[in-house]
């Protein structure tokens, strides 16, 4: 089947100078869930511009069910668009709002109110058809920005951040929300945000960005599991880096001398022995106390400070012989976990699989 | 604006001082209005308190003198038209003066807006000038355009102050929707935008409504506006017909202050932004 959009060596400038978007290459699957994620200025959202139609690339093409659409206007596009601050008009009630789509369209009276109404009822808000916009809560009218871009069933939806101005628990329901919506109507979504846990919550998969590139392309699992670089790494979940320089490469397993010792670890991306690179570990896959000779990589360490997080213990150690005092542990709130303090001396250890050398800084 | 409790001896003096000075602004804003309207009720000839006797002689010669009649219908034909295209005009500037990647945006604006700033008589004389040049002189039409020209700076200001607040992803939003620009421009921008259009709307023909100077360059006897016949009236033979003018354009233009701020109310409150 052919992706539904596709972006061939997108390149964006706005000044000439600096280039935003760097030769981008990727493509969305019909019906999938894919979330652009990134820090603030990396091109995610300049790339939904693109998509959107309010912005041109400077090179490269983009097509939209094998069409190019890199110089047709926004209105002739039929994409659905939730905006970050909700776009509703505030002139308009709730039903006018969502009506809308369909009147530019120059569609029938009577069919645009039956689908109105079904609109509304998608998203909870049949009894609101003539309330405004400044009458709703944040998240009444995050509901009504979505009826309104699903109402003309486009057959792809762009939400660029919608769920920013939310607060931590209606965003949480809202996520669920938008998610059984996506499952329901069967439609392509790409959703942009900057928040690594609603990415993987959400999505089916995530395209990372960061200084106008994809770091990498990858469903939450594998982002999380096996991240394909530095970046993504100390980008999507906690993680902690050892600086060092391999060894020796022997198959799946390669050795890399860091300060303080020794590590066997998986390569990534790394092929040869001599170069720098970054260890990641995660801090729930380091082990306290382990038996010797149970796992390859043990270090001497000294406990420095105790978070409790209720469903979990954050410990931060310094590794003996190793500058780095930054190391967290992560201990879930199972019984007899709690008997640590800070100066204690411990042991910690993690598998070959669980620490990747990923590359090197700079 | 109430005292609080703790205030000192010399805040309460200062609190008072300052009432007493805001009463004397309103007064000195006020009287000279106030003292104008008994003198058209005046049955005396002379344009003097004290008054002689309550008349409606003077409203009697105003409303029904050709020469008044000509120029209230006059008025009202190139403060209603100048008011028009100014509006048109000065939206239509206004927002392509928001558009983000508009260049010289400081230049054109102090070229838009310098009708305002330059004194009228030299605004007048040059008017006068080029205006006779090309046959302008001595027309309605003449004077549309001159007060058009004055009109629109305060028709750029209000709207752009407008547009200040204004969602840049409405419009962005109604285009993804489907809304070819001009569809949008109807249904989202100028709906969002009419409170400051009104009021700039209202600007501009209030403009017009009390314009003297122009006027007084660029027209004849034919196209004497309200204020252009009261300057002759004063000049010529003074009588308190001018005094019944003037309450005329009064009561006129307090009408058209309550209606616009009416119109802006309900368009507040059907945008949701008042309950």
């Amino acid at each position: 089947m052919t992706p539904i959009v596709e972006f061939k060596n997108v390149f964006k400038t706005y000044d000439g100078e600096t280039l935003v978007i760097k030769d981008l290459n990727f493509e969305v699957e019909r019906g999938e869930f894919l979330t652009l994620l990134g820090p603030s200025g990396s091109g995610k959202t300049t790339t939904l511009m693109l998509l959107a139609g309010f912005e041109t690339p400077t090179g490269g093409d983009i097509t939209l069910e094998g069409r190019s659409i890199a110089r047709m206007p926004p209105y002739e596009r039929g994409i659905g668009m939730v905006f970050q601050n909700y776009a509703l008009f505030p002139h308009m009630t709730v039903a006018e709002n969502v009506a809308f789509p369909l009147e530019a369209r120059g569609q029938s009276r009577s069919g645009i109110a039956a689908k109105v109404e079904r609109a509304l009822d998608m998203v909870q808000l049949g009894g609101f058809a003539s309330r405004r916009p400044a009458q709703l809560s944040g998240g009444q009218q995050q509901r009504v920005a979505l009826a309104r871009a699903l109402v003309f069933e486009p057959s792809l939806v762009l939400m660029d951040e919608p769920l920013g101005a939310l607060d931590k628990q209606l965003r949480e329901r809202m996520q669920i929300e938008i998610k059984n919506l996506h499952k329901q109507v069967g439609v392509t979504v790409i959703f942009v945000t900057h928040d690594q846990s609603e990415a993987l919550t959400m999505s089916d998969r995530v395209v990372v960005f960061n200084d106008g590139r994809i770091q990498q392309v990858a469903p939450p699992v594998t982002l999380y599991e096996q991240p394909g670089n530095a970046f993504v790494a100390q980008f999507i979940g906690e993680n902690n880096r050892l600086q060092g320089r391999v060894s020796g490469i022997e198959g799946t397993t390669c050795r890399v001398d860091v300060e303080g010792g020794s590590v066997l670890a998986t390569p990534v991306n790394v092929s040869s022995v001599g170069e720098a690179t970054t260890l990641s570990i995660r801090p729930e896959r380091v082990e306290i106390n382990p038996d010797p000779g149970a796992i390859p990589n043990i270090f001497e360490a000294r406990v420095e400070e105790l978070t409790y997080l209720g469903d979990s213990l954050r410990v931060r150690v310094g590794l003996d012989g190793n500058g780095n005092d930054d190391f967290v542990v992560k201990l879930a709130n199972v019984f007899g976990r709690s008997d640590l303090a800070p100066g204690d001396r411990i042991r910690i250890g993690w598998r070959a699989e669980d620490c990747r050398a990923l590359d090197a800084p700079g | 604006m109430r005292l609080p409790a703790y205030a000192s001896i010399r805040q309460r003096i200062a609190y008072w001082c300052f009432i007493v000075f805001c009463a004397l602004v309103f007064l000195f804003l006020v009287a000279p209005l106030a003292a104008i309207i008994p003198l058209s009720f005046n049955s005396s000839t002379f344009l003097t308190y004290p008054l002689s006797g309550v008349s409606l002689r003077w409203y009697e010669i105003f409303f029904s003198s050709t020469a008044w009649q000509l120029s209230i219908r006059n008025t009202f034909i190139v403060g209603t038209a100048a008011a028009l295209l100014a509006t048109t005009l000065g939206t239509l500037a206004a927002l392509g003066m928001s558009r983000p990647n508009f260049p010289w945006r400081g230049v054109v604006m102090a070229l838009v807006v310098s009708p305002m700033v330059v004194p009228f008589v030299i605004t007048a004389l040059g008017m006068f000038f080029f205006f006779s040049r090309v046959g302008l002189t001595n027309s309605l039409a003449g004077l549309i355009v001159a007060h058009t020209a004055l009109g629109v700076p305060f028709v750029v200001i209000t709207v752009s102050a407008t547009l200040q607040g204004f969602d840049r992803n409405l419009p962005r939003a109604a285009a993804s929707l489907g809304g070819r620009p001009f569809y949008v421009f109807r249904r989202v921008t100028l709906p969002v935008i009419a409170p400051g259009v009104t009021v700039g709307a209202l600007f501009a023909f209030v403009t017009s409504f009390d314009e003297v100077v122009v006027a007084v360059f660029l027209v004849g006897p034919r196209q004497r506006t309200l204020p252009r016949q009261m300057f002759s009236g004063i000049r010529e033979n003074i009588d308190p017909t001018i005094a019944a003018a003037a309450t005329f354009m009064m009561v006129i233009s307090v009408f058209l202050l309550i209606a616009v701020e009416l119109l802006r109310r309900r368009s507040e409150r059907l945008r949701g932004l008042r309950k």
